[in-house]
C-alpha cells in the first residue's frame, strides 16, 4: 500500500517528457538483459543463476563479467572480486548522490536502487524533489526491467543473443552522454572530466576492468580551484 | 562447471558487497558534515566517473577497441545533445546510427 502511495507520487512528480524518458532508459536495461540472460544459459549456467544475481546485484557490466569469467572456466572467487571491482564506483556515486533516500525502510530499498542511470537522473535534476523522483522512477523501472529482460532472454537462449544488431551498445553511453552534458558545459567540469575520461581510457590497455573507471577520479585536483570559487557560502 | 551451492555463494557475496559500496557513500554523509568545497569536488568527482564510463563503453570491448559503429553512435548523441534536442531524440539516434552502419558492414 505504501508503496504504490509512493510509486504514485513519484509518478506525479515527474513531467511527461522525464516519464516517458525514464520508461526509455529502463526498457533499453530491459532489452541489454535479453542477451544477459541469453548468454549466461548458452554458457551453461542453470536458469535460476541470472535470476537470483539480476534482482539481488543490479549492476549490468559487473553480472556480464561474473557470468564470463565462471562460464569460461574461470574461479567463484576471481569472478566476485572482478565484479565487485566493477561495482566499486558505486562508492563515490553514494558520496555525491543528493539526499534522495529517505528514511527508514525506504532507506534500504533506495541505497539497492543505486545504479549509474538512477544517479546520472538524480544529478541532471534542478531540484531536490525532482532528483528524488528521478532517482526512484528509474532505479524501479531497472529493479524490474533487468530481472524480467534476463529471465525473458534465458528462456528465448540464443535466438536474441546479438543485440548489438540494433546498436543497443551505443545507447548506455548515449544515455550517459545526453544527461551528463548540462555539467560539462562547466568550463572547469569539462577540462577535468576530459581528463578523467583520458586517463581511465589509456588505462582500460593495462588495468582489469572497474579500476580504469575509478583511476579517472585522479584528475579531480584539477577541479580544486573551481569547486572554491562557486557561490560564496557563509564559513562555517 | 561450479556447482550450485559454490554460486549460489558467489552471487550472494558479489549482491552483499555491491549493496555495501552502495550503502557507504549515503552512511557517511549522513554522519559527517562536509564543507561546501568538498561537496562540489564530490559531485564534480560523479560527473568525471561518469565520464570515464561514457569514454570506456562508447571506445573500447574488452581491452581493445570498440570498432565504428559504436564510437560513432556515441558521437552523434553528444552533437544532439549538445544542441539540446531532447533525450529521447538523442538516445534513439545514437542506436539507431550504430545500427545501420552495422548494417552496412561497418564493425
Amino acid at each position: 500500500m505504501f508503496i504504490v502511495l509512493g510509486v504514485h507520487s513519484i509518478w506525479r512528480t515527474l513531467t511527461r517528457a522525464q516519464r516517458r524518458d525514464i520508461a526509455l532508459v529502463s526498457m533499453a536495461v530491459g532489452v541489454t538483459a535479453l542477451s544477459y540472460g541469453a548468454i549466461a544459459v548458452s554458457s551453461g549456467f542453470p536458469l535460476w543463476l541470472p535470476l537470483l544475481m539480476a534482482p539481488l546485484v543490479v549492476a549490468g557490466s559487473a553480472e556480464f563479467l561474473f557470468v564470463g569469467i565462471v562460464g569460461a572456466g574461470g574461479s567463484p572467487v576471481a569472478a566476485v572480486l572482478a565484479g565487485l571491482l566493477v561495482n566499486a564506483r558505486h562508492i563515490p556515486f553514494g558520496l555525491a548522490l543528493p539526499d534522495v533516500l529517505g528514511r527508514g525502510w525506504r532507506r534500504l530499498l533506495g541505497t539497492h536502487l543505486m545504479n549509474d542511470e538512477s544517479v546520472v537522473f538524480a544529478l541532471a535534476q534542478s531540484d531536490a524533489r525532482r532528483s528524488r523522483a528521478a532517482y526512484w522512477a528509474c532505479g524501479l523501472g531497472i529493479l524490474v526491467c533487468w530481472p524480467a529482460g534476463a529471465l525473458a532472454g534465458a528462456a528465448l537462449g540464443t535466438a536474441v543473443r546479438d543485440t548489438d544488431a540494433f546498436g543497443l551498445d551505443a545507447m548506455f553511453p548515449a544515455v550517459l552522454l545526453a544527461l551528463v552534458l548540462p555539467a560539462l558545459r562547466d568550463r572547469g567540469t569539462l577540462r577535468t572530466a576530459l581528463a578523467g575520461a583520458a586517463l581511465a581510457l589509456a588505462a582500460t590497455l593495462v588495468l582489469p576492468p572497474g579500476l580504469p573507471v575509478l583511476l579517472a577520479l585522479a584528475a579531480l585536483p584539477l577541479a580544486w580551484r573551481a569547486a572554491g570559487r562557486q557561490p560564496a557560502e557563509a564559513p562555517r | 562447471m561450479t556447482g550450485s551451492s559454490t554460486l549460489v555463494v558467489a552471487v550472494l557475496a558479489l549482491a552483499a558487497g555491491t549493496y555495501a559500496f552502495r550503502l557507504a557513500g549515503p552512511l557517511l554523509r549522513s554522519r559527517v558534515a562536509f564543507p561546501p568545497r568538498a561537496e562540489r569536488l564530490l559531485e564534480t568527482g560523479a560527473v568525471v566517473l561518469l565520464a570515464a564510463l561514457i569514454a570506456t563503453t562508447a571506445l573500447t570491448e574488452g581491452d581493445g577497441a570498440a570498432g565504428v559503429a559504436r564510437p560513432a553512435g556515441v558521437a552523434v548523441a553528444g552533437v544532439l545533445a549538445w544542441r539540446r534536442v531532447p533525450f529521447l531524440a538523442v538516445v534513439l539516434t545514437a542506436a539507431a546510427t550504430t545500427a545501420v552502419l552495422r548494417l552496412l558492414g561497418v564493425p
